[in-house]
């Protein structure tokens, strides 16, 4: 099949032609930008502001007396430098963003618009509870859904992210075996789980110890049985995880964590694989975090903030953190707030966030779910997972698919760097893809496979799209396998060429200088 | 002087109660440019298997574990400056730490360079 479809032709040339120079160093539409501080001039200013009031200074001697170098521009200035910038970044409004781990989903404009309506987008969350009741009641209408898909117990909506949601359920666990005056001081955290499942435990205070995967991807159920213990407070488990498989034994493993006295925490950020399909909560489940961003599609990633509500069983929710929307008797919503809390909710490990959540999030999930339904939100599962095993068995001939013996995959498809031409490496097929117009893959993760190459299309790719990437990632791989010296040097049609980001590492420079000022640092 | 090796790609040279260990050639090999190393302090007590030092390169962040139990002499104050010599020399300029052996029975499980090579091979 032809995947030109724009009808460019090759006698047309290339854009990235570099025998032509230009005055400026612009490309017709691909626009060279200086940074901020190098444009304008800082005796400019968009905005009038008054002189100041003649008044005697109180700083103490303190006062600023040299220039600071803000930059100095118009309003016209300052918004086609913006713009100027998007234009150079690559965005899911653009194209395929198959960041595996990532969940780039398209953005539902109808939750835009909803999220947009003036009753959601202008209330203040210090307003009397009376003025914000619909606020509330969608709140309270999300968090009954979330509890209705996962078949948990209750629901701790204020958490920021999915690490934020981590770390609320990890402090439920605390809370939890502090209540039973238990000493337990050691998480154990599977190879094939998310890298933050560790890092949350370490900052909630407990000892982490990994448990190793099986040749086929999974927890080995074994070595976890062998290490439980009464010093072991809990499990934290990526499911699906992060090799793209569902844990098979997630009840068994439940059943003896719960047998040893233990929790058990899923990390939820991969939910969108089996919402609809499957009930975390018959899974034995004590805690787990809902990414909104990414199962219920509110935009991420730079377009907006994250939010990790987390869904706990019936043996955890008495240490949920507050506030948290209740609904009253005379069919009022109410905020349970500190004043409140020892009546209603007496065992809570406390605040973790200002107020009560991501409300601009919220408004979007709950038009996600209610325009999907239920039979939407299964399609959802079914058909993110059948396009990553589209993807993985159309790859699987040119690019080492180290679990496709496992069976089907999940929501992503997981390659490693096996088969490619000596000195080439996943890092030069995720730079060759940037000059096929796609974003590369999650790469170098999980770290159970050498040179992993992580791909999540996400349910809302057509097969159109889907072919295109893969012939895309398929052209590639073979200049990898065969050695195609360009790609080492790949991307060649981006505003900047290969970038050194070892020297990046090892010098950054992270905060501007005037240029004599960088000069005389030298 | 002898060297031993250990599954977890750490080298220990040991010259009566004292060693120095850093991390193999495979090992960096395998991490590609080290950007960061962070070593234990000088009275750190150290036990077997137990967490030392942290690596970091362009590709991920790693721990370098105690290959034996013992107390900090000394991290490797060059790699502050120049990680990069964990690429150049990993198994001379660039050891990571120092340190007093607690119970040189230890090394008694620790591979020698042909059985740390056969290990490789396998990989």
């Amino acid at each position: 099949m032809t995947i030109n479809q724009s009808g460019w032709r090759p006698e047309m040339g290339t854009g990235g032609d570099d025998t032509v120079a230009t005055y400026t160093g612009n490309r017709a539409l691909m626009l060279e930008e200086a940074l901020i501080f190098e444009i304008g001039d800082s005796s400019t200013t968009g905005v009038d502001i008054a002189p100041a009031l003649k008044a005697a200074p109180r700083l103490g001697g303190l006062e600023r007396n040299a220039r600071i170098g803000l930059p100095g521009l118009s309003e016209p200035e300052t918004v086609r430098h913006y713009t100027r910038l998007s234009r150079q970044n690559y965005a899911i409004d653009l194209g395929l963003f198959p960041l595996g781990s990532c969940t780039m989903k398209h953005n539902p404009r109808l939750n835009e618009k909803i999220a947009r309506m003036k009753g959601f987008a202008d209330v203040h969350p210090l307003q009397p509870q009376e003025t914000v009741q619909g606020a509330l009641a969608v709140i309270q209408e999300l968090a009954v859904w979330l509890i209705e898909l996962t078949g948990m117990y209750g629901v701790a909506m204020a958490p920021k992210a999915g690490a934020h949601g981590e770390l609320c359920g990890i402090l439920c666990i605390k809370a939890a075996l502090e209540a039973r005056g238990e000493d337990r001081p050691l998480i154990l955290v599977p190879e094939s789980a998310h890298g933050t499942n560790p890092a949350t435990a370490a900052f909630a205070g407990f000892r982490v110890e990994n448990i190793p995967a099986t040749a086929e991807g999974r927890v080995d159920l074994a070595a976890l049985k062998a290490r439980l213990g009464p010093d072991v407070a809990g499990v934290m488990i990526t499911n699906p995880n992060t090799c793209g498989l569902f844990e098979r034994d997630m009840k068994a493993i439940s059943d003896a964590v719960h047998a040893a006295g233990g929790y058990v925490y899923c990390d939820g950020a991969n939910f969108n694989a089996i919402v609809g399909r499957v009930r975390p909560g018959d899974l034995g489940i004590d805690a787990m975090h809902i990414n909104l961003h990414k199962t219920f599609s509110t935009p991420h990633g730079g377009g907006g903030p994250g939010s990790g509500p987390v869904v706990l069983s019936e043996a955890l929710a008495p240490f949920g953190p507050i506030p948290f929307v209740s609904l009253m008797k005379d069919g009022s919503y109410k905020l349970v707030e500190e004043e409140s809390a020892g009546a209603l909710h007496p065992q809570t490990f406390g605040r973790m966030a200002a107020f009560h959540g991501q409300m601009g999030m919220f408004t979007r999930a709950l038009s996600y779910i209610l325009s999907h339904g239920a039979d939407g939100l299964r399609q959802v599962a079914e058909d993110a997972v059948l396009n990553a095993n589209y993807i993985l068995r159309c790859l699987e001939d040119v690019l080492d698919a180290p679990f496709a013996a496992s069976g089907p995959c999940m929501h992503e498809a997981l390659f490693s760097d096996s088969g490619l031409a000596e000195g080439f490496s996943t890092l030069d097929i995720a730079k060759g893809l940037i000059d096929e117009g796609f974003h590369p893959m999650t790469v170098y993760f999980p770290l159970v496979v050498h040179g992993a190459m992580l791909v999540e299309p996400t349910e809302t790719e057509s097969k159109a799209t889907l072919d295109q990437f893969i012939g895309a990632l398929r052209s590639v791989a073979c200049r990898a396998r065969q050695g195609d010296a360009a790609l080492k040097s790949a991307p060649h049609f981006a505003p900047r060429h290969r970038l050194d980001e070892t020297l990046a590492a090892r010098k950054p420079v992270l905060v501007w200088k005037e240029a004599e000022l960088a000069q005389a640092a030298e | 002087m002898t060297r031993y090796f250990t599954d977890e790609h750490e080298w220990i040279d040991v010259d009566g109660t004292s060693a120095t260990v850093g991390i193999t050639d495979y090992a960096q090999s395998q991490l590609g440019d080290i950007v960061f190393v962070e070593t234990p302090e000088a009275g750190r007590v150290l036990s077997k298997g137990g967490d030392a030092a942290v690596v970091e390169s362009v590709k991920a962040a790693s721990d370098v574990y105690a290959p034996v139990s013992g107390t900090v002499t000394e991290g490797n104050p060059a790699l502050v400056d120049d990680p990069a010599l964990v690429n150049s020399d990993p198994e001379g300029e660039g050891w990571f730490f120092k340190l007093t052996l607690a119970d040189p029975s230890e090394l008694d499980g620790l591979m020698d360079a042909a059985a740390y090579e056969g290990f490789v091979a396998t990989l």
